[in-house]
């Protein structure tokens, strides 16, 4: 590396005396007024926690209910459960997820900033996350809203009891707390970057998370209008997604998917950048095809905006719409498959090692490419006719959001969490619970697929008896789920406290970010650093420094 | 109540006083974007009324006040002008030009929100409010009402965005006359000047899409 500072000498770890954990105060005023981009990340982080258990809680409860054909829970109950789980798992916990965690902590360093352009919006943008939460919560739970997580209209305007309109006022919100983290990520990466950090020198992490912001700033306002459009339709018992009032519930599907088919990109883009900073760091060899990963996710960003009506092939759509989408959804395939391609290649001759992140980015690889593959079973108009509003369609997007993205939030979260924390975590623990994800996912979700092929229509709390088998593997499968991701729990909080303490690099891995010290200081750099060379220059032969 | 001349330090993650002001401006571009397609779901849903019910849609365009959304148009445009002489007057640290451009900018936010509330009040004596007392004998009465539901929506929206105009104005000829800007630092008469145009643009294409096109052929 021949950046300019570089503090910590290497093999041998320095402790920060001063670091972003304390260096402010440790009151608990001084973290919630703070502006530091490293203490919102770690808000985030604990708050995306509490919704993601509480999401996974839902869905252990889901699960449950459908080891048995008849159902364990009754109807409104377990229609109740899948809202709740739908809404807080995309919008509490998938939306924010790598973004405004790893993302809010990472982009200043990794381009050599001292903070967010907005340093005020980004607390505003947690306080709206955190208050739209407890609101989607309180609304769910207490008022039983049961619409989905789609709120799909006459049912959600004219039919559905329970409070709709707070659970829609929720979502909109956070929709906004999602609006001001991209505008602050898209004018930070414009504006801040530190000199001699060309666009082409930008790690793909910042990249990916630039894609994604460009997704949220210019599809989540759809979401808002639509979601407050369907609210004054409730309350005012007039508007226009329902027939009998002489509106159309086809515009609301038109509307809502502008939004929620680009939102999977926000889903997933984010994951793509995490792996790319994993890949090449473990197989140490630069990554392949560095500027065909960043056009990759630019286009995803671009042709995702073109593909939402995929999600009505049997909607009533013209049959040429359904062709034009149907077009569209293969050809936005093509930057995702490259993207696979440029990772295998990375790893080719690479001298691997197999940590953790790396684990978790193996096992994304793998998995993505399933749901990315089954994803064109689905764009095919005549195969979507058979599978649509099944468990294979359940399963293909379980396995792009839980096996793609939820594994490279925990990829990224060990693959950082010596910088994060100044602590590492115990590898073998780490190792165990990456395991156990990858193997309980699978069996949760893989006999999703033959489900649906055979026919069991999602959202039903009862199914015919032939089903059960797959059911109970796929409950199964779930409970191994469960113990994996609540393992990271107790290792990394142990970590915290008794957990060795990491160098300023442990991974030897390049990019600015590592250049820091372990926590870094709370305006990132001692000096600004000059950038003079490429991402991802990785040596075969080096070695981790004390991992 | 005159203070030191203005000259502020940026704020730690800048390097100088111009990185800041550029890159507020840019955040208030992006955040442009973000509204223009807010009000592009309700354009879209606009669209697919009046492809749905034409003849109901042209009769309903005939009940709207030409005559006020005109003036309105003419009053937002005015301030259009007024705010960009407000900005200019800031650049060049015309002190008290910038102050009174600023009120009268104001004013006339105030003027349109006054013209507006008065049509309103029109409408619901004529009862055109859907959903609260909406009346009407035509055969396209589900349309007109459908009509009424987007047009209180796209206006209500806009003038929610006036209001907020109105209040950031106020506040920036405060701050203009306490001295809180120079050459070298008025970026928030910048980046508020590039909010209140944006709210006039959207105004321009809301005026023919609500006033015109139901007047427009036989």
């Amino acid at each position: 590396m021949t950046i300019a500072t570089v503090t910590g000498k290497p093999g041998e770890p320095v402790v920060a005396t001063k670091n972003y954990l304390t260096e402010e105060g440790v009151t608990l005023r001084s973290w919630l007024l703070t502006k530091d981009h490293k203490r919102i990340a770690i808000l985030y982080t604990l708050s995306i926690t509490v919704f993601f258990f509480v999401g996974g809680a839902a869905a252990t409860l889901i699960r449950l209910n459908l080891v048995t054909p008849a159902g364990i829970f009754t109807p409104d109950i377990y229609n109740r459960l899948f809202t709740l789980h739908g809404i807080i798992m995309v919008w509490f916990f998938l939306i924010p997820s790598i973004p405004n965690t790893m993302g809010n902590f990472l982009i200043p360093l990794m381009i050599g900033a001292k903070d967010l352009a907005f340093p005020r919006l980004n607390l505003l943008s947690w306080y709206l996350y955190v208050g739209a939460g407890l609101l989607a919560l309180f609304a769910i739970l207490v008022g039983g809203v049961d619409t989905g997580w789609t709120f799909y209209t006459p049912f959600s305007s004219m039919y559905s009891n329970g409070y709709v309109v707070l659970a829609l006022a929720a979502v909109f919100a956070v929709g906004f707390s999602s609006i001001l983290t991209g505008l602050n990520f898209i004018v930070t990466t414009h504006r801040l970057r530190a000199p001699g950090m060309t666009w082409y020198r930008l790690p793909v992490f910042v990249w990916s998370n630039y894609a994604t912001s460009v997704i949220m700033v210019l599809a989540t306002p759809v979401l808002a209008i639509t979601l407050a459009l369907v609210a004054v339709e409730r309350l005012l018992r007039v508007g226009i997604f329902d027939p009998a009032l002489g509106g159309d519930p086809l515009l609301f599907q038109h509307l809502f998917w502008f939004y929620s088919h680009p939102a999977v990109y926000i889903m997933i883009l984010p994951g793509f950048g995490v792996i790319s900073e994993i890949v090449p760091c473990f197989a140490r060899k630069p990554l392949f095809g560095y500027k065909f990963v960043v056009w990759s996710s630019i286009t995803i960003a671009v042709i995702g905006f073109f593909v939402w009506a995929h999600h009505m092939f049997v909607a009533g759509i013209s049959l040429y719409a359904g062709l034009v989408f149907s077009l569209l959804s293969y050809v936005i395939a093509v930057p995702s498959a490259i993207k696979v391609f440029n990772w295998t290649a990375t790893l080719h001759k690479g001298w691997i090692s197999f940590d953790a992140p790396m684990l978790y980015a193996l096992g994304f690889i793998g998995l993505f490419t399933i749901g990315g593959l089954t994803g064109l079973f689905v764009a095919n108009l005549a195969f979507d006719v058979h599978v649509t509003d099944t468990y294979f369609v359940v399963a293909h997007f379980h396995y792009i959001m839980v096996g793609g993205m939820v594994s490279a939030y925990f990829g990224g979260l060990h693959y950082w969490w010596p910088k994060i924390t100044g602590r590492l975590y115990p590898e073998w623990w780490a190792r165990i619970a990456a395991l156990l994800i990858f193997f309980g996912f699978n069996l949760t979700f893989f006999p999703q697929f033959i489900l649906g092929y055979l026919g069991m229509e999602r959202r039903y709390y009862a199914y015919p008896p032939e089903f059960q088998f797959w059911n109970i593997l796929s409950s199964a499968g779930a409970s191994i789920l469960a113990v994996g991701y609540a393992l990271p729990l107790f290792y990394l909080g142990w970590s915290l406290v008794r957990g060795k303490r990491a160098g300023a690099n442990p991974w030897a891995a390049t990019g600015l970010e590592w250049q820091t010290s372990s926590p870094p200081p709370t305006h990132n750099f001692d000096k600004t650093p000059t950038v003079t060379r490429p991402p991802y220059q990785y040596r075969p032969e080096a070695e981790p420094q004390d991992a | 109540m005159p203070e030191a001349p203005a000259n502020p330090m940026p704020e730690p993650q800048y390097a100088t006083m111009e990185q800041q002001a550029d890159t507020a401006a840019f955040g208030m571009w992006v955040f442009l974007a973000t509204e223009i397609l807010f009000f592009g779901g309700m354009l879209l849903a606009y669209t697919w009324l009046r492809a749905s019910y034409p003849e109901g849609v042209a009769e309903a365009g005939r009940h709207t006040r030409i005559v006020i959304g005109s003036v309105n148009t003419l009053v937002l445009l005015t301030s259009s002008f007024t705010m960009a002489w407000a900005v200019h007057a800031a650049e060049h640290e015309q002190r008290r030009a910038l102050v009174r451009l600023l009120a009268v900018t104001a004013l006339l936010g105030l003027l349109f929100l006054g013209l507006k509330g008065y049509e309103y009040h029109t409408e619901w004596t004529e009862h055109l409010v859907p959903g609260l007392n909406f009346h009407e004998e035509s055969a396209h009465a589900q349309a007109i009402e459908l009509f009424y539901f987007l047009y209180f929506l796209l206006t209500g929206i806009h003038g929610i965005h006036v209001t907020i105009g109105i209040g950031l104005i106020v506040v920036m000829a405060v701050r203009a006359r306490r001295g809180a800007f120079s050459s070298r630092y008025y970026t928030p008469v910048e980046v508020t000047g590039l909010y209140w145009h944006f709210v006039d643009i959207v105004w321009i294409f809301l005026y023919p899409l609500i006033y015109l096109v139901g007047r427009s052929g036989p």
